[in-house]
């Protein structure tokens, strides 16, 4: 309805939009994720948008209240218990801490804008074909049951017309044989870009919680852009020390293992999966890999760097690879992809992710590219 | 806009009842409108402070999501609304069962009896619908003129200052009004003024004063208003810095007339924000009475004991303003009837004689009619809240504890309790703010001065409502507070608050 009000609203919906874009860096830093609410939506708790005033700070000043209990009782019963039952018009002032629900989509959006991230370009031809039929179109041919009346009795007045056989003072049409139309089915191509997501990540001692939780958040925003980008996406993960293996999502993030790192075998891995599931000619093949960098032998770089020169790259539309920084690492494999693909090679994305303030920067390395 | 419609029927039957009821108690109000609507128009106005039309702002947008949602949820549901003009409008939801709409009706003459009466709303314009909706208007021209983000956002600055009020202000007015004629004054006269007409056109009537000063060429715009800045104010200090600025600081004209339109609504609404206990006290013990006592059938009885309960709960940690005002006002009711004030009941040191004190005065009534002409929160608290009252009513003070990181009750003492409520009503509940100067240092900077009463500002908020100070007034902002009880100094610089020590 068109009440003012609405506009009102819709403005409210921009301001936070802009609020969340700015507040972003922020909000990834703090390692935080919105919680999906299911149906595609996400909910995010906004910092707040409320307008400053000169006001008390809140915890000195305390208040009056009524209630039984003695001196240092405890008041609060809990989070939310502030309301004293119905108000009444504007009565109330409480705590106004937002949260609002964007649609993946959206959200998408926001970070695309904040990043100015480019559309991904699947790869075109590739792309999965599927076909189906839908009568949209008219034909002179064809069975009785899709007769299209109205075409077939204005051929059958056009033709009356030009014969002059058309009586306007008592106006009945018939058609002939010749006049009737038919509907037909058209064949229609639909292009469904499928792509999947791999991520890799070092779980070797070296690994602590913060270097995961950086790989958790990036992650995050990683598959939302991408979902956004394909409509059928598959996500797969692989942890790996000195042995690589498959696992799901929540393992992936919680797994704290030890030992030392063989990267290439989670590598291998990775490309058996491909190999197995996934025909880099139907799909969109994403590998990440997030590490500390520490490899153990500069063999097993060796190795490395030969399955994905051969395997991998040439299968993926781009390889990323992510090093977080931990206080174990030597850094070092970066230093090798960097002397194999150079710093700014458009197939091999290399990324150094400092700590939580640069994974913003990081996802805008990887995605930036547009592939 | 076919939003609203005129009750009928049944519920008009009603009203003329529950309308004779309350005159017979003896209630004087306006002539008073009711109009039903459902739950979405319900939640639009009062996401609009009660108001059809409202300056576009994102504010009253957000104001309407949280309502929406927040009934959606079915965690709050306004029963009713009732806004101060003449006629006394004031909207039912529809959806509500009958005793609800005859509560809420008993509870509506209560409130338009106060606002007639009170004599803190004796300068409340009664044309306020119109007022609004003319400065819906102008604001939606100078969005068509100038952008409309530019103005939002101008809006968005100006909104952190319309707690920097001077409540006096709201009683000075007959005095000022006298002034009218002589020279032209700081404050304006005419927004208080009795005449309707002149009060709509106020901010209208600035411009044109502005645009006449110009024209006769007592200043170029710029380099004179830079040096009329620079100029101390005879009325420093003031507490109306909203005025302050409108007055003086350098901005469009456009500007300044947004800000006469921001200050003339938060001054409106300032009445209700001093009388909160007492209005909603006030109306509750009429709804309370006329229901108890007149309107209500056996049946409703339940529903209307429910429906009460739940306005008058109480939370431990916040005071309802519901029930503290109806109880006082019965408390007083109770004292005058007996005869329990003056000297030589306070003087009497006998608690039995004390207890059972009844002269039969039954001038109750009549006190509470009185009470509710002449006194705001503040003062309603200060005179009639008693040791006994307070007792009675089991309440205490709280106060956070960093080390259990709760609120935890901190002490049952009369005094301190009647001091906490005292001071949290002081100026609204807002900090007392006032500039001193505005040329501070000679360097045409702004000096406000917080009136320390015992509670810390809070410094995050106090830096953005100062950046937005700057933003006006385009000169650092100086701000002297008690912080940690020391004396301090803040200086706004434009990019960030620096202790001055």
């Amino acid at each position: 309805m068109g009440h003012p009000i609405k506009r009102d609203h819709s403005r409210f919906k921009n301001v936070i939009k802009g609020k969340i874009r700015e507040n972003l860096q922020k909000y990834v830093a703090k390692g935080e994720i919105p919680v999906s609410k299911g149906g595609g939506t996400y909910k995010i708790p906004m910092p707040s948008i409320e307008t400053p005033y000169f006001k008390f700070g809140d915890f000195q000043k305390g208040g009056v209240g009524q209630g039984d209990g003695n001196p240092e009782d405890p008041i609060d019963g809990g989070a939310g218990e502030k309301k004293p039952g119905q108000g009444e018009a504007g009565d109330m002032e409480g705590n106004k801490t937002l949260e609002v629900e964007l649609s993946l989509q959206e959200l998408a959006t926001i970070l695309g804008e904040k990043l100015e991230l480019p559309k991904i370009e699947p790869k075109g031809k590739k792309a999965l074909e599927s076909t189906s039929e839908k009568y949209t179109g008219i034909s002179s041919v064809g069975p009785d049951s899709l007769i299209h009346f109205k075409r077939s009795y204005k051929e059958a007045l056009k033709r009356q017309i030009s014969l002059g056989t058309y009586n306007e003072a008592s106006p009945s049409i018939i058609p002939v044989k010749s006049d009737f139309r038919y509907r037909t089915s058209q064949v229609k191509h639909e292009f469904k870009n499928s792509a999947v997501v791999i991520y890799m990540m070092d779980v070797s001692g070296s690994m602590g919680d913060e270097q995961k939780e950086i790989v958790r958040t990036e992650s995050f925003w990683i598959n939302l852009w991408l979902k956004s980008q394909y409509k059928d996406i598959e996500i797969r993960y692989i942890i790996h020390d000195a042995t690589a293996k498959e696992v799901d999502e929540n393992t992936f993030f919680r797994t704290r293992e030890s030992g030392g790192t063989l990267i290439s075998s989670a590598l291998k891995l990775c490309k058996q999966i491909i190999d197995e599931n996934y025909n880099p000619e139907e799909w969109n093949i994403y590998p990440f890999h997030f590490s500390d960098g520490d490899n153990w032998s500069t063999d097993d770089t060796k190795l490395c760097l030969d399955i994905l020169e051969k395997d991998i790259v040439p299968k993926s539309n781009v390889f990323c690879y992510g090093q977080v920084e931990s206080r174990y690492g030597s850094g070092q494999f970066y230093k090798d992809l960097v002397s194999k693909y150079g710093a700014t090679n458009p197939d091999v994305i290399l990324s150094k992710i400092k700590n939580k303030e640069a994974i913003l920067g990081s996802i805008k390395d990887f995605l930036g590219k547009g592939k | 806009m076919n939003r609203t419609a005129p009750i009928s029927g049944e519920l008009s039957r009603l009203k003329e009842e529950i309308y004779q009821y309350a005159k017979g108690y003896g209630l004087d109000f306006p002539e008073t409108i009711f109009e039903m609507c459902d739950y979405d128009t319900i939640n639009i106005l009062a996401a609009q402070g009660g108001f059809p039309t409202r300056y576009p702002h994102w504010r009253f947008g957000m104001e309407y999501d949280q309502m929406s949602k927040q009934y959606s949820y079915g965690l709050q549901k306004i029963y009713e609304m009732v806004i101060n003009t003449e006629p006394c409008y004031a909207y039912l939801l529809n959806v509500n069962p009958t005793v609800d709409q005859k509560i809420v009706m008993a509870h509506v003459y209560g409130h338009a009896d106060f606002f007639k009466n009170n004599y803190w709303f004796k300068h409340t314009n009664k044309k306020m619908m119109d007022v609004m909706a003319n400065h819906a208007t102008k604001v939606r021209r100078y969005m068509d003129k100038y952008g409309v983000s530019k103005v939002e956002s101008f809006i968005d600055t100006v909104l952190c200052l319309d707690n920097l009020l001077d409540v006096n202000l709201l009683y000075q007015q007959g005095i000022k009004s006298k002034k009218k004629n002589e020279e032209e004054t700081f404050i304006e006269p005419e927004e208080y003024d009795d005449d309707d007409r002149v009060q709509a056109l106020q901010t209208f009537l600035r411009s044109k004063r502005k645009a006449e000063k110009k024209a006769e060429g007592e200043k170029e715009p710029q380099e004179n208003d830079e040096l009329e800045t620079f100029r101390e104010p005879e009325d420093l200090p003031t507490r109306d810095i909203m005025g302050f600025l409108m007055e003086y600081a350098p901005i469009k004209e456009w500007q300044a007339d947004v800000i006469g339109i921001l200050r003339e609504e938060a001054y409106y609404f300032l009445p209700q924000r001093i009388t909160k206990i007492m209005n909603e006290g006030w109306a509750s013990y009429w709804h309370s009475t006329i229901m108890t006592q007149k309107a209500m059938k056996p049946n409703e009885i339940i529903d209307f004991c429910d429906h009460h309960s739940s306005v008058m709960a109480m939370s431990p940690s916040r005071i309802n303003p519901y029930k503290i005002g109806i109880e006082l006002y019965r408390d007083i009711e109770y004292r005058w009837n007996k005869g329990m004030f003056g000297k030589e009941y306070l003087e009497c040191t006998n608690m039995e004689i004390k207890e059972n004190w009844d002269k039969n005065l039954g001038l109750g009534r009549e006190k509470i009619f009185e009470v509710r002409k002449t006194h705001n929160d503040i003062t309603f608290i200060d005179e009639f809240f008693t040791e006994d009252f307070c007792q009675r009513q089991n309440l205490f003070t709280y106060r956070y504890n960093p080390r259990t990181n709760r609120n935890e009750i901190e002490t049952r003492d009369f005094e301190e309790i009647k001091t906490k409520l005292l001071l949290s009503l002081t100026n609204f509940g807002s900090p007392v703010i006032e500039i001193e100067s505005s040329n501070y240092g000679n360097r045409g900077e702004l000096l406000l001065r917080h009136v320390h009463q015992g509670v810390d500002l809070d410094l995050a908020h106090a830096t953005d409502t100062m950046r937005n100070i700057y933003a006006v007034w385009k000169r650092p902002v100086n701000l002297a507070t008690k912080y940690d009880d020391k004396e301090v100094k803040f200086l706004f610089d434009g990019e960030e608050l620096k202790n001055m020590g």
